[in-house]
């Protein structure tokens, strides 16, 4: 017997245990943890730079992370599941670039969008059948998508840009409901119904029995490889649909696009609170994950850090949360023993 | 005589629990001695400070009368004791002989390891061991009972005068077992003092010199074996009678709820016939590898299917996959909770629904007091001692995690409940309990299947028994005429006379 299970003896046999003081406990939601930090960083900058919390600062930022919310939630599932999507950044741009030829050929703003989001589906689709029933890891296989869907981007483009689309496509990303950009609304609302999905649909509950453990999972009468499948076709969906929408925002598609989100993007998550062994994360953590790191970001630029900077800060941010993550599990451990006492 | 070990007070408080107190042990030469006590007594931590992954907080240890303080494993190795720890430690990817020299491989010249020589080494270690296994070997192909070995070999390489084994034969079959007892007396009788830590009294009986017993971190009292009792023994573990480990047995059994006609496993050639009836407890002994597993995972649709025709209630069934089986309210419990059973880092609430999200959900979202009455259900029907409903799995002690993993089964209201090694690894008051409420699963007329290494659970939970030999059912007994020994013969493959 370790001392682990001894501390759980001792705390089965005592029924006295004292639950931890609300703060405490409220602090060991990752969730408001993150939001005291994203505030304090917040009031710290405001205070420094005397206009951080301006509406122009705070549309700069959400506008900049907005199509990066979307790409959130996929990626938070892929994570539960105890895989990851790194092809996210080449579907984004596959995505915008799917769309961009589709409208150039003149075909209805819809259905390019639909184009857009269905190169999407099917590299997603590639992804799951290659990770479920060729059993390639998660790793290799979208590793293999990062190259194939930038690859199809920039040979269809040729490697410039595509420019000169519908201006009736532009309202997507630029245009405002009662003032606040369309982006902004469309990465709320995923944000929010993936968010309740993952938190309480009982078909995505099952993404957290397949990233806790995957055999019992399956030993419990789950559909394994057809959650994983699920999981990655949803992953690469959203990357594409935020590709679309970059587009629109942008009027132009970039075929160099979203190089390096997939990193930021799964970062965001971990801070947010997923594990890279699956089995817990919630959508709403990885939005503030992200929101951390664009504040951070966003101060920099405010100070006027120089840009080189920026990156050796995001390591930085990144391993120190984690880490601190890490210590505080172990830290609350302990102290939940003492109480037993 | 002087004893060869001897740990005196010892004590050694862990965040929120007392591990040791006070606790004492004495080892004389060439004895095996055994240490005995219920999960959570202190046996595993005494142990970790005698050979040094733990140091105490008080209390001294003394080697041939020398007092020593090891400060980690290596150094309590290099004064003579060794540890094989009831997870093995070996690494399946090199091979035997890498596995058991592997701070001390001979080299060239060039500080290049001497294969040729290391070979010839393991060779000779292994011979005088009586151990036969190829030093070649790559350890991920050995069997379990051989890794152990070679453990145990890597163990004694380094001429430890004390061998620690932590529960080394609940992996193994009892002929495995009896396999390494034998060697473990062989190695007594040429002077090592083995420390052994089993949950198994048979086994103790069979082999150990002298008991020593812990309860709570304390010292309870050390007897020679040929004293006193397997009861003795129990109630210095638990501190009171126990009374009888295993319910009465049924007095009825109803109608053929299961029909299994020659289903094939893919590796054999003649196929297994068998039926079970409502209410019946069945049990299946067996060698490791006999088939006993592989049977039950085909039933309920885990593996690829053997061939064969199932029939329940009268209706024939396909069964593809594990989802299938749950739907016809056919459940199984793995014999590796850890790796197949439970999710570990969840709640006991999310660990219960697992099977039965469904239930607990309505228009395709889980109805959060759904789930809390399930769990709470389930919680007090099996006694699980938990502070709540939503406490980590990981955090229960190993009788509380298989009750977690029971009331996932029993949540599905099965029809029919394969279990596999349902008592492995647990102490023994959660294990009477396991047994009770399986049979009073079986009264309210569920069929059990249960699968089990350890005859005297076979013997004492089934009301009929079969044995598998090499993938085959070989041999068939009532809980009347069945006995170890002709279970023992018919599973060694040995025509019954």
């Amino acid at each position: 017997m370790d001392d682990a299970t001894a501390l759980h003896q001792a705390s089965n046999r005592d029924d006295t245990i004292k639950t931890p003081n609300l703060l405490t406990r409220l602090l060991q939601v990752r969730e408001l943890a993150l939001i005291l930090l994203i505030i304090v960083i917040g009031a710290a900058l405001h205070l420094i730079t005397g206009r951080f919390f301006t509406t122009p600062n705070l549309n700069a930022i959400s506008l900049g992370f907005a199509t990066s919310a979307i790409i959130v939630f996929g990626m938070t599932a892929a994570l539960v599941s105890g895989g990851f999507d790194l092809s996210v950044g080449s579907v984004f741009a596959m995505g915008g670039v799917a769309a961009a030829v589709a409208l150039r050929a003149d075909l209805p703003i819809p259905l390019a969008m639909l184009c857009g989001v269905g190169s999407g589906i099917l590299a997603g689709l590639i992804n799951g059948l290659l990770i479920t029933k060729v059993q390639i890891n998660p790793f290799i296989t979208t590793l293999g998508m990062l190259g194939i869907a930038r690859g199809v981007s920039l040979a269809i483009t040729e490697g410039s840009p595509l420019a000169q689309l519908p201006t009736d496509f532009l309202i997507y990303g630029q245009g405002k409901i009662l003032g606040i950009p369309n982006l902004i609304l469309i990465a709320l609302i995923t944000i929010l119904i993936g968010d309740i999905l993952m938190r309480r649909s009982s078909a995505f509950r099952q993404i957290y029995y397949v990233g806790g453990n995957e055999e019992a999972a399956r030993l419990s009468g789950i559909n394994v490889d057809r959650v994983k499948l699920g999981v990655y076709v949803l992953s690469a969906m959203l990357a594409a649909l935020a590709g679309v929408l970059s587009v629109s925002r942008f009027t132009v598609a970039d075929p160099g696009a979203g190089s390096g989100e997939e990193l930021r993007i799964i970062a965001a998550c971990i801070i947010g609170g997923c594990s890279l062994r699956g089995g817990k994360g919630t959508v709403i953590g990885g939005l503030l994950g992200l929101i951390f790191v664009g504040f951070i970001n966003n101060g920099m630029i405010l100070l006027r850090v120089p840009v080189y900077w920026q990156q050796l800060a995001m390591g930085v941010v990144l391993l120190l949360a984690v880490g601190f993550d890490t210590f505080s599990q172990r830290w609350q451990g302990r102290s939940r023993g003492k109480k037993t006492v | 005589m002087q004893p060869t070990l001897q740990a005196k007070n010892i004590s050694k408080q862990f965040p929120g629990t007392l591990a040791l107190d006070n606790a004492q042990l004495e080892l004389l030469t060439g004895e095996i001695h055994a240490v005995m006590g219920e999960n959570g007594a202190g046996k595993s931590t005494l142990m970790k400070i005698l050979s040094g992954v733990y140091s105490a907080d008080s209390g001294e240890i003394y080697l041939d009368g020398r007092s020593i303080s090891p400060s980690n494993p290596r150094e309590a190795l290099m004064l003579g004791i060794g540890i094989v720890h009831q997870e093995l430690s070996v690494i399946p990817t090199l091979t035997v002989a890498e596995n058991i020299f592997p701070g001390h491989l001979p080299t060239n010249f060039l500080g290049m390891v001497n294969y040729r020589q290391l070979f010839h080494d393991t060779q000779h270690v292994l011979e005088k061991m009586q151990v036969h296994v190829n030093p070649r070997a790559l350890v991920e192909t050995l069997s379990i009972a051989n890794q152990q070995l070679v453990e145990i070999t890597k163990a004694l390489s380094s001429n430890c005068k004390v061998l620690i084994l932590d529960e080394p034969t609940s992996a193994l079959t009892d002929s495995e077992a009896d396999r390494l007892l034998g060697l473990l007396r062989r190695l007594a009788d040429e002077g090592v003092s083995i420390l052994y830590i089993s949950h198994k009294l048979k086994e103790i009986f069979a082999i150990a010199d002298r008991v020593t017993v812990l309860r709570d971190g304390r010292y309870i009292g050390t007897e020679k074996v040929s004293n006193i009792t397997p009861d003795h023994v129990i109630r210095m573990m638990v501190g009171r009678e126990l009374g009888m480990m295993y319910p009465p047995k049924s007095q009825k059994t109803g109608a053929a709820l299961l029909n299994v006609r020659d289903l094939r496993l893919p590796y054999s050639e003649r196929g297994n016939s068998f039926e079970l009836y409502e209410g019946e407890v069945l049990a299946f002994a067996g060698l490791i590898g006999s088939g006993r597993s592989e049977l039950a995972r085909a039933l309920f649709g885990a593996d690829p299917k053997a061939e064969g025709e199932i029939v329940l209630n009268g209706t024939p069934i396909n069964i593809q996959s594990p989802k299938d089986a749950i739907e016809l309210g056919i459940g199984y419990l793995p014999e590796d909770r850890k790796a197949a059973g439970l999710f570990l880092d969840m709640s006991i609430k999310l660990n219960v629904e697992a099977a039965v999200i469904e239930e607990v959900s309505m228009g395709g979202f889980v109805a959060p007091p759904k789930e809390r009455t399930l769990a709470e259900q389930y919680v007090k029907r099996l006694n699980i001692s938990t502070p709540s409903i939503e406490q980590e799995v990981r955090r229960l002690s190993g009788g509380n995690q298989q009750k977690a993993l029971v009331a996932k089964w029993l949540s599905i209201k099965p029809k029919l409940l394969i279990v596999d090694e349902p008592t492995r690894g647990i102490d023994v008051g959660a294990k009477k309990e396991i047994h009770f409420l399986l049979r009073a699963l079986a009264d309210s007329g569920v069929g059990i299947i249960i699968i089990s290494s350890e005859l005297p659970e076979v013997l004492g939970m089934s009301d009929r028994i079969l044995v598998m030999h090499e993938g085959v059912i070989a041999a068939e007994f009532s809980a009347a005429d069945a006995t170890e020994e002709n279970i023992i013969r018919a599973a060694s493959g040995q025509k019954s006379e």
